[in-house]
């Protein structure tokens, strides 16, 4: 068994998917419940069978479709992709927290997952105490813990507050001893997402030695979702680019980092600063997205703009059916995938749409955003009560000129945004 | 430091296979061996956390029911004028507290593990169960508690001269205090599945309590239940009535029990093995996917 085992795939993922319920669909409360058992107010029940195709029940979408892969030992596999891509859901789904709808994962080997540091710290307990408590629900004996406790100590560098309640620990210390116990757990898969996020520079680059130290020596496989692709780069022997759900590329992390950026980088095909909606896709029964535009300040369609030129979106769409609650939604992200911002219309609609043709225009003011590349991407919701729509696909552009950042230098200024901020300097003050 | 290499290592060869989970039961007892551990320290935590927050500490566990009951005994027994069989009112109401608050403790940690807990589960796995079993452990601390106070009030009694007798049927207490712990912990489950999916219900878990705390004979001796022409049939169907009035026989009376008592003893003994096993089944069953929707 053993022999065989060490030649098979230590994560093998078929066929997995993972459809979630969004809004308020089906009873949440006896209430509901009972309504809901009155003749002629069925509810739309969620049933088991997988005979169902994609798109399916009314209330919910796939998180993740037919995702295949696997992982051989001593891997470390970067899973990337947007905001929403499927991957948080992915590590849900191997360190065991939800049941996949369908589809198989087989795990050769003891999982840890590290979803956020400080899992079930208790603030009154102890530091030491906290470090049994914490390396016990995440899998760890008695016995291992004792054997690590004081290296563990040592990495947390907390010493003197060992017997200190961790309610009275700064957020670096106690993300730290939470990295610690985590890193000390010598599972065969461990599962990060965006730890690195959190405590100084010098403790960041600890924890990614760490990682490195933990893979390399101990022919661990690790899985890290993280949007900060220079680790990934540095850290990782295998990249996954999962999209809209599915595993879309696997490779090295130089080549998928590449095609992610290219894939979310400005480019020319249609119109620059113009998208014209696929109807099937961007669409429900109630409402389709048809357009969305980018204009400069002399109404010319464009998809370059000044740091300190406004930017006009134009967004159009059609209500084929009254549409209660309805809001449109526009966000914009930076071409690594992080959220910068997003705009609603939310209280300029009426409680219920009518049947038309709309137009929600947006204004994004100059002064604002950095010298970089950005993307918008439209949807709609109805909030509380469900998803509707998704524009999809992103609609590029870039910021140009000076910028406002008052640097002499023509450098490429660093940050999501460049708002315009107000300087001043004394000699002597 | 101790050296690592001498331990024995895990087992490093098993496979774990998810997938979507069919079937109603599928408890895997090894991998909650596995988990002692965790259940261990799980009970410590649940003690700590509880005193540590407090300033009278561990005094809480003694004090709430040592005054429901003072409460219940001078509203019931001095002033509602419900004979308590020549026992004082006080260490009468004091004994049936000792199962009841046990059971009511149990239920009323156990119903929320779902909605207490959904950060701790939304992040890691681990086999529930060992979450309500813990709080159930954690729970017999206050038992022993009041246990000790318990003996105290009747050390003073005796003491005084007051109807009152332990013997070596005292001991029986012991299986008592096991019942109720799988009755509450079967009934906590199920209540803790449905909050699950039916938020409001932790609304109405204090009040199902405190009604059935009414219905028991707590405060009151089983016979008035008996006697009574419309209610008789809930010393039946109540199985923490039996319980209730068997600790008061076996810890104030020196064991002298009804004669119906035994079998109704034996009921709430089949009732509470079939709570447990439906609450572990439906606790099962909403453990799988309820991070989606807690």
């Amino acid at each position: 068994m053993t022999a065989i085992n060490a030649n098979r795939p230590i994560v093998e993922i078929e066929n997995v998917s993972k459809r979630y319920r969004v809004g308020t669909l089906g009873p949440t409360s006896l209430a509901e419940a009972f309504r809901a058992m009155l003749p002629g107010r069925k509810q739309p029940a969620v049933p088991n069978d997988f005979g169902v195709r994609n798109g399916d029940i009314p209330g919910t979408f796939w998180s993740l479709r037919d995702v295949n892969f696997s992982v051989q030992r001593g891997e470390i596999v970067g899973l990337i992709g947007k905001n929403g891509a499927g991957k948080s859901t992915l590590l849900k789904l191997i360190s065991r927290i939800t049941e996949p709808t369908k589809g198989r994962i087989t795990l050769r080997g003891r999982i840890a997952s590290l979803l956020e540091v400080g899992t079930g710290f208790h603030p009154e307990l102890t530091g030491r105490e906290n470090i049994f408590l914490n390396g016990a629900i995440l899998g760890m004996k008695r016995w291992e813990i004792q054997a690590k406790f004081d290296e563990i100590v040592e990495f947390a560098e907390v010493g003197s507050f060992l017997d200190t309640p961790v309610k009275r620990y700064s957020s670096g210390m106690f993300v730290r001893l939470a990295f610690a116990v985590a890193a000390h757990l010598e599972p065969e898969i461990l599962l990060i997402d965006e730890v690195l996020a959190v405590g100084d520079a010098g403790f960041q680059q600890k924890c990614l030695g760490k990682m490195g130290e933990v893979a390399s020596e101990g022919g661990r496989t690790i899985f890290f979702v993280s949007h900060n692709l220079t680790a990934i780069r540095a850290l990782c022997t295998r990249a996954v680019l999962i999209e809209d759900g599915t595993a879309k590329l696997s490779g090295s992390p130089e080549e998928v980092i590449t095609q992610y950026l290219a894939a979310t980088a400005p480019t020319n095909d249609g119109e620059a600063g113009r998208v014209v909606y696929k109807t099937d896709r961007h669409s429900t029964d109630e409402l389709l997205l048809t357009s969305l535009t980018l204009r400069n300040s002399r109404n010319e369609i464009c998809a370059i703009f000044d740091a300190n030129e406004p930017i006009h979106i134009e967004l159009r769409y059609r209500v084929t059916e009254p549409l209660r609650g309805a809001r449109m939604l526009m966000s914009l992200y930076t071409t690594e995938g992080d959220l910068v911002l997003t705009m609603t219309d939310h209280e300029l609609h009426k409680p219920t749409l009518e049947r038309g043709e709309y137009c929600t225009r947006f204004v994004v003011p100059g002064g604002l955003l950095n010298r970089r590349a950005y993307s918008f991407c439209a949807s709609s919701d109805a909030p509380g009560i469900r998803y509707l729509v998704s524009g999809g696909k992103h609609l590029p552009f870039s910021i140009v000129g000076a910028g406002n950042h008052l640097s002499q230098f023509p450098e490429r200024w660093p940050g999501t945004v460049c708002p315009r901020v107000t300087t001043t300097v004394e000699l002597n003050p | 430091m101790a050296e690592p290499s001498t331990q024995p290592e895990p087992a490093g060869n098993y496979e774990i296979i998810i997938e979507p989970s069919k079937g109603w039961l599928r408890i895997n007892w090894r991998e909650m061996w596995e988990y002692r551990d965790l259940l261990s320290i799980l009970i410590r935590r649940d003690f700590l956390a509880k005193y540590k927050q407090t300033v009278l500490g561990p005094i809480w566990f003694v004090l709430q029911p040592l005054l429901t009951a003072l409460v219940m005994s001078i509203a019931f027994n001095k002033i509602g004028g419900i004979d308590t069989d020549g026992i004082p009112s006080l260490i009468f109401n004091l004994c049936a507290l000792l199962s009841w608050s046990y059971f009511s403790q149990n239920i009323t940690t156990g119903a929320a593990t779902f909605t207490a807990n959904s950060h701790l589960f939304g992040k890691v796995y681990f086999p529930r169960l060992v979450v309500p079993a813990a709080a159930a452990i954690s729970n017999l601390f206050a038992l022993g508690l009041q246990l000790v106070v318990f003996l105290a009030f009747f050390a003073w009694y005796a003491a005084t001269g007051s109807n009152v007798h332990i013997g070596f049927s005292a001991l029986l207490a012991i299986p008592l205090f096991v019942i109720t712990g799988i009755f509450s912990l079967g009934i906590s489950l199920l209540l803790a599945a449905s909050t699950a999916k039916y938020r409001d219900l932790a609304h109405l878990t204090p009040v199902l309590l405190q009604l059935w705390m009414f219905a028991s004979p707590v405060f009151y001796p089983m016979k008035k239940i008996t006697e009574n022409h419309t209610f008789g049939w809930l010393a039946w169907a109540n199985p923490m009535a039996a319980v209730v009035e068997a600790t008061r026989d076996v810890l104030l009376k020196g064991g002298q029990m009804s004669p119906e008592l035994p079998a109704m003893l034996c009921a709430s003994t089949l009732a509470a093995v079939l709570a447990l096993v439906l609450g572990v089944i439906a606790f099962n069953r909403a453990e799988r996917t309820v991070v989606d929707s807690v």
